[in-house]
């Protein structure tokens, strides 16, 4: 393909390719202005002493240093961090998989069920923080009340640090429908032909599901494993507004501490720092993902 | 003119075909008797229960007199049904100010989002030009970005420009591309039209500009409604963003004044869930109306991942 553009040549081309980068210039621009610049802003930033109010202090390696070897709190919000990730990405990925796996079977009114599924990612992080902090109250709480009534042991949700992120687990898996409709539209992809041919010679519908759905699927799953790991990394707002933090910091996620250093504590130069580490953290995970894709990622031969 | 019409058949049993069409509804018919069908749907509506059963508490809630909130047993059905809450709630959070500035950061930012990302998804779909796969690659690994290495010097550069409380902050990023999963999922779906009439549009001597507008957005419909739900729903339940951005009370959305709201009134429950479904209402009529065009839209947009 781009051997022969290459040898494409001629004003006609030439207008066409004008024309192609002056389509995609918003993106080039917002490229370079919101995220290269950004970039290379927070590496500085990343070495110095910095309050918008006050100029940058050059630091050197100051903020690294203390990072890793005078903060507790950086400790503790990365295993809170991990903790969250190892726990939920799995959990909402597998989970995300068999309801998607459900709702693709073309039954009368799986539509509906396709729609309410989703309700819950509509929902606004905020009203949605709210009434979890509701249901998981100790005292009054709804998910107490069930535990109650079941016989089952009760707990005190917002206020044990053991047991505070699974709150967090729980919401994230109330919000899998996002994931689910990615998976779903893979699935309504799977050339119908595969599943006819394998019929025919006898695979039955486990085998069917083994050897055709599974592999035809893996780019999805990869796709929602990257970006999930990516973006429960950055949990924020649910954390924010339920727990701040607490108690005793069991809630204090990376983000939440990196946004109380920069906008509380008004230490950008110190939560540039903290950004960079995880990007570096976040980074070696893609890249790791990235290798491991060629072992279990299934692509179609190349149209 | 009748080439036109077959190809527009054509299209159109496309989609059809990748809506209605499945591997499993083959199995379904097959495999599947009464029995089976039965767990399947029981199976579903008790899972469908569970997820819409926290924002069903919340509605409920809003709805209770305070005694009945810390009854036990918890009840579902308020009683008496306190419709007052709302009145109250709106009285005590100016929901209609944050409604008006929630409306003009989700309005200007989904236009911008949708205009950028149809536009920059035209040239890399449908212009050559020797960088396009390059600088596409680069696209797709910004998906790959955390956002949050951005946050701080994009935070400094907005302060130095004086953008603090005002809509811009919130909306100006979005006409610059408008993110760059909109961008794949819409040049995904531009790959698959046909060319041929684009090829007669432009023998008759149309601009590209001409043929984006008058060919290819008619045809986009569906992915073009479903990255609209995606960022209205994005840029209404943002919470950082305006937590950042928008210090002066009267500059709040839904979501931060939702938030200064708690802080007022910790527990009482009754209007904080009337403040909450107040904010989920419109983005739920929203997604109802658009919900055809939205499922459509993403089953189209090429997403089997290749």
């Amino acid at each position: 393909m781009s051997a022969r553009i290459k040898t494409r040549q001629g004003p006609l081309a030439r207008k066409e390719a004008w024309e192609g980068r002056l389509y995609i210039l918003p993106w080039v621009l917002g490229f370079l202005i919101f995220t290269v610049g950004p970039m290379i802003a927070s590496v500085y930033f990343s070495f110095t002493k910095y309050s918008v109010l006050s100029g940058a202090k050059w630091l050197g390696l100051t903020n690294y240093t203390r990072l890793f070897t005078d903060d507790r709190l950086f400790g503790l919000s990365l295993y809170n961090t991990f903790y969250f990730v190892i726990l939920s990405v799995p959990l909402n990925l597998f989970v995300a998989f068999l309801i998607a796996l459900l709702l693709s079977v073309q039954v009368r009114g799986i539509n509906l069920y396709r729609t309410l599924y989703y309700l819950p990612v509509i929902t606004p992080a905020v009203a949605s923080a709210l009434t979890w902090g509701m249901l998981f109250s100790g005292d009054f709480g709804l998910v107490n009340a069930v535990l109650r009534a079941l016989g089952l042991p009760t707990f005190n949700w917002l206020f044990d640090p053991q047991i505070t992120k699974l709150i967090f687990v729980i919401m994230g898996l109330w919000g899998v429908g996002g994931s689910v409709i990615i998976f779903l539209a893979g699935l309504q992809n799977v050339p119908r032909v595969l599943y006819e041919a394998a019929s025919i010679d006898g695979a039955n519908l486990w085998h069917r599901f083994l050897h055709i759905t599974v592999p035809m699927m893996t780019p999805l799953i990869f796709f929602n494993l990257v970006l999930g790991i990516i973006g429960t990394f950055q949990v924020f707002t649910g954390a924010y507004i339920i727990t701040a933090g607490g108690p005793a910091n069991s809630t204090l996620f990376y983000v939440l501490y990196l946004y109380n250093n920069a906008f509380k504590f008004f230490k950008m130069g110190y939560a540039s720092a903290l950004a960079w580490v995880l990007f570096v953290i976040i980074l070696i995970f893609t890249i790791i993902q990235l290798r491991m894709a060629r072992l279990w990622v299934f692509y179609e031969a190349e149209r | 003119m009748t080439q036109t019409t077959s190809a527009d058949v054509k299209l159109r049993k496309a989609s059809d075909d990748s809506l209605l069409v499945t591997g499993h509804r083959a199995q379904a018919s097959g495999m599947m008797g009464g029995v089976a069908h039965a767990a399947l749907y029981l199976f579903l509506s008790a899972i469908c229960l569970l997820l819409l059963f926290p924002s069903l508490w919340m509605i409920s809630t809003s709805l209770k007199e305070p005694q009945q909130i810390f009854a036990y047993p918890p009840q579902l059905i308020p009683r008496p049904t306190v419709w007052w809450n709302y009145v109250e709630a709106m009285q005590k959070f100016p929901f209609f100010l944050y409604l008006r500035n929630t409306l003009i950061v989700t309005g200007l930012a989904t236009f911008g989002t949708v205009l950028a990302a149809s536009l920059v998804a035209f040239g890399f779909a449908r212009r050559r030009f020797p960088e396009r796969n390059f600088l596409f690659g680069v696209l797709l690994s910004t998906m790959m970005l955390p956002s949050i290495v951005t946050l701080i010097p994009t935070f400094v550069l907005f302060t130095k420009l004086g953008w603090v409380n005002t809509f811009l902050p919130l909306t100006v990023p979005s006409f610059f591309g408008g993110g760059a999963f909109y961008v794949f999922l819409l040049r995904q779906f531009y790959l698959t039209l046909p060319y041929d009439y684009d090829e007669a549009a432009y023998i008759d001597g149309a601009s590209s500009l001409r043929v984006w507008w008058e060919i290819i957005l008619p045809f986009s419909k569906a992915p073009l409604a479903a990255i609209t739900v995606f960022t209205v729903l994005a840029h209404w339940n943002d919470f950082m963003g305006p937590l950042l951005y928008m210090n002066k009370p009267q500059m709040r959305t839904l979501a931060l004044g939702l938030q200064f709201f708690r802080d007022q009134y910790v527990t009482q429950w009754n209007y904080l869930m009337a403040g909450s479904t107040l904010t989920l209402i419109p983005v739920l009529l929203l997604f109802f109306a658009a919900q055809r065009y939205f499922m459509e839209g993403i089953l189209l947009t090429g997403l089997s991942g290749r």
